[in-house]
């Protein structure tokens, strides 16, 4: 039996899950149109490849992936190009994002798929091929899983697979080990032999005994030596850092990835991934996604990539007070800005809400330090600081107490007593230091051109004074002193840019 | 809620102030059978007080009045400081404590959880210092002799100052057990002579009982994790400790752990006072800290200072130290352990 480690603060949440739970998972009927976000992954967006008018086939590549946060955006279904403009897109904000939309023909046509000979190729050809074939974190990070395969200088002793699933009312993943166990264990192999990891740890939250009992018959059938554990179910076990943690007694140093301490972490979801891109080479179009909450027919279904959320939730028919939908858990999860948003590689469920199941709290009351956020914080932050930081604006003190550890998963606002929206605060200290970074750098880089331009002017400058002496006097003497010159450059600058310099350390301080 | 978390689990703050008032029901409930029902005087006498005074700063601030009056925490504050006071008081002293306490200790620090200092210690300690011979007149307990006040009776004291006919006031007050050491030592006596005497008013009373009684409070405030085991246990132990080591080096001047732990503030203090939230550390070590250091100065004032307790100010000198007991005891941020400390090997 291995030896659990218990990390810090978590909570026991009521899990709602057995409501998606009773039917299998269904594929969606084909939408009028889908709608496929360039932008699906952490990083850069992919650049288009499609143009309106155009016929794609089926798993056709529409969005190249451009720099190296990356990875390819494909055709969900065969059809025409209707459109490739900003649209709506899943994210709090409400922005718009470029989308290729697509009106489909209904006769799926495949582009031709080609298995890629993972064993036998070169492992970086097998890391751009599943690069190109859109693989992200489908847990909900969404990071391109080509680098995560990707151990670099570093060794990967331990491949951590999470099916931990932890948020409530979200059953995916759970859905997905049930029903599909043998992909997903083939997807754990490729992952284990890219990164030459020798021990293998799948861990499942033990409130899913179908889905620990279907990965055991798996890896048995598959003759592997992977170990299942399952793990308590305390949210949020499934955070890849407490996942880690609960299975190795390891922590993540702050600021560093899994890889530096020779772990790696995969949600299962990818790794099915992996497995139908690799075997069979398919892109990653579709995703398994739970529709519940306010719903008379909670369910799971594979949605293609693309396809609205009306479309998604009306599989469910969600009751006449549903008043938004909900992308993630209740914990994690943010409202859609509408239902005409699609779903993304990162929608792992949808909560249809209504007053009735997610009561709008009491307004806010003072913090008490009542340090109850401190005890449930997984990250042992204190979380009441933070928040007073956040509030009075005093983020270099917030940065100072590990703002940029939070990761948000909510546990401090479910049970402060006072109501506060701590996580709110965090988010929004955050993307303040983001701004005021941006603002620096640009600033900086405002400041860098301007130096270089009075440099430029100055030595033109002296050389128009050289050909001019050149011309009247025409001696040798003509030629110019490089010191003189230089001396001059550095005058400009340190005369010219001294003001700007001080202008943007007060913006440091501020 | 437009935003994640969309599941609380939290209570209210309200629901924390009513529990902290239920656990000092049995307490209150001893009180009466040991020294009568003013005590229920002074409490309602503190209630309204807090209540009134609560209401006026909020308008004057310009907080809304209904919500925060609805908090409960004023009453919690006025519980607490009429519990420590002596349960015959004059109304006006328990009148002045609270308000002082509401408007000074809590509001013009900026109102519920900006409070530096303990509000209700603060009362507690301004009454003492400007009104020494109020506060030390406590009722003799039920287990001595002297007439008893009912509540006619104790209301007309309470209020007039009229004494029933043929009662002396001497012979309605006796001095606290932690009083009678402190003078009877002064006067040369030594512990086993003071404590053996039965006339004394040090002999074990009542005092046990109400003890027990905030002990069991306290235990219902652990159930229901309203406060955490930290800050009573070390605050306990610490004190035990102090006393102990006091008490091995010279045994007829030093009372034993036992007394120290039972007569006195000691159990309301590490249950009730010195598990404030909002005045306390946050920290499991600065918790631990904090009562083990406000249980050594409750020692030391208690018995070299010229207090007849030392828990008001012991704690109100370590609510000066918690921002700095916060910042030097936050627990290590994961993925941040000190090297070599069973983080990454
Ligand atoms: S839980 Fe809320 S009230 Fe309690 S310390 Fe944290 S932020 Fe303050
Ligand atoms: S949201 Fe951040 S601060 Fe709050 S409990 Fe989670 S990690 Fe801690």
């Amino acid at each position: 039996m291995r030896r659990l480690h218990r990390f810090h603060g978590g909570l026991k949440l009521e899990d709602h899950k057995a409501i998606s739970t009773a039917r299998p998972i269904e594929p969606l009927p084909l939408p009028s149109e889908l709608v496929v976000p360039l932008a699906q992954h952490i990083g850069a967006a992919a650049k288009p490849l499609v143009s309106p008018g155009e016929r794609v086939l089926k798993g056709q590549l529409i969005g190249l992936p451009e720099g190296y946060v990356s990875c390819g955006v494909h055709a969900p279904t065969s059809g025409r190009v209707l459109a490739v403009e900003p649209r709506r897109v899943p994210h709090p904000s409400g922005l718009s994002d470029l989308c290729v939309v697509i009106e489909p023909d209904g006769q799926e046509r495949w582009v031709e798929r080609e298995p890629i000979d993972y064993l036998n190729a070169d492992p970086s050809e097998v890391r751009n091929r599943i690069r190109q074939a859109g693989l992200a974190g489908l847990g909900g990070a969404v990071f391109p899983s080509f680098i995560k395969l990707n151990p670099g200088a570093n060794t990967v002793r331990t491949l951590v697979v999470n099916g931990a699933e932890c948020e409530p009312y979200i059953t995916c993943d759970d859905m997905l080990m049930r029903a599909r166990a043998p992909d997903i264990v083939a997807g754990i192999e490729i992952a284990r032999h890219l990164l030459g990891a020798i021990e293998v740890l799948i861990g499942i939250e033990d409130n899913k005994p179908e889905a620990i009992a279907a990965m055991r018959t798996a890896v048995q059938a598959g003759g592997h030596a992977f170990e299942i554990v399952p793990v308590p179910s305390i949210y949020p076990a499934g955070g890849e850092k407490q996942l880690l943690y609960t299975l190795t007694g390891l922590e993540v140093p702050s600021g560093k990835r899994p890889h530096d301490i020779g772990l790696a972490c995969f949600n299962v979801g990818s790794l099915y991934a992996l497995a139908r891109a690799v075997l069979h080479g398919e892109p990653l179009i579709s995703r398994i996604t739970t529709i519940t909450g306010n719903v008379d027919e909670p369910r799971n279904v594979e949605a293609l990539i693309g396809t609205p959320v009306a479309n998604l939730v009306a599989a469910g028919r969600p009751r006449p007070d549903t008043d938004a939908y909900v992308m993630g858990g209740p914990m994690m999860g943010f409202v859609l800005p509408g239902p005409d948003v699609p779903v993304v590689k990162a929608t792992n469920c949808v909560i249809a809400r209504s007053p009735a199941l997610f009561p709008p709290l009491p307004a806010p009351m003072p913090c008490i330090r009542c340090g109850r956020c401190a005890e449930v914080c997984p990250a042992r932050l204190a979380p009441m600081d933070l928040y007073a930081f956040a509030k009075s604006q005093n983020f270099g003190k917030a940065q100072e107490y590990s703002l940029f550890d939070c990761i948000e998963c909510g546990c401090c606002s479910a049970v402060c007593p006072s109501h506060i929206p701590l996580v709110d605060y965090y988010r929004y200290a955050k993307s303040e230091i983001w701004a005021r970074e941006r603002e620096r750098k640009a600033a900086d880089l405002a400041r860098r051109r301007h130096e270089f331009r009075l440099a430029r002017l100055a030595r033109e400058q002296q050389e128009r004074a050289r050909r001019l002496a050149e011309k009247t006097g025409g001696t040798s003497q003509a030629s110019p002193d490089r010191e003189a010159i230089l001396a001059a450059i550095e005058q400009a600058k340190s005369r010219k840019a001294r003001p700007a310099a001080e202008t943007v350390e007060q913006g440091e301080v501020r | 809620m437009m935003s994640a978390p969309f599941v609380s689990l939290a209570g209210s703050v309200q629901g924390v102030m009513l529990r902290v008032l239920v656990a000092l029901v049995p307490a209150i409930a001893v009180h009466v059978w040991l020294y009568g029902p003013g005590v229920l005087i002074q409490l309602a006498v503190a209630s309204a007080v807090a209540l009134a005074t609560e209401a006026l700063m909020l308008k004057l601030r310009g907080s809304p009045v209904a919500p925060f009056l609805s908090d409960l925490s004023a009453l919690v504050t006025a519980w607490l400081l009429a519990l420590s006071l002596p349960s015959l008081a004059p109304w006006w002293l328990v009148a002045v404590g609270t308000a002082f306490a509401i408007a000074v200790a809590k509001h013009l620090y900026g109102g519920l959880g900006n409070n530096l200092f303990n509000p209700a210690m603060v009362g507690y300690c301004v009454l003492i210092i400007s009104f020494p011979a109020h506060m030390t007149r406590w009722p003799a307990p039920v287990a001595l002799p002297g007439p008893d006040l009912g509540w006619i009776e104790a209301a007309a004291f309470i209020f007039f100052g009229d004494l029933p006919a043929g009662a002396a006031l001497d012979a309605l007050t006796a001095a606290t057990p932690l009083d009678v050491v402190k003078t009877q030592l002064a006067a040369n006596r030594t512990l086993t002579e003071i404590l053996g005497q039965p006339v004394g008013h040090a002999v074990p009373d009542g005092s046990v009982w109400l003890a027990l009684a905030y002990a069991a409070g306290g235990l219902f405030l652990l159930q229901q994790r309203v406060i955490t085991w930290h800050v009573p246990v070390a605050y306990l132990a610490a004190l035990a400790v102090v006393a102990g080591l006091f008490h091995a080096a010279d045994a007829d001047r030093y009372a034993g752990p036992l007394f120290h732990l039972t007569y006195g503030a000691s159990v309301i203090g590490a249950f009730f006072i010195l598990t404030d939230p909002v005045s306390g550390p946050t920290t499991p070590i600065g918790k631990l800290l904090f009562a083990a250091s406000a249980a050594a100065l409750t020692y030391l004032i208690r018995v070299f200072g010229g207090y007849p307790d030392g828990v008001a100010f012991a704690v109100l000198i370590m609510n000066m130290a918690v921002p700095l007991i916060d910042a030097y005891t936050q627990l290590p941020v994961y993925g941040k352990k000190p090297p070599g400390s069973g983080g990454a090997p």
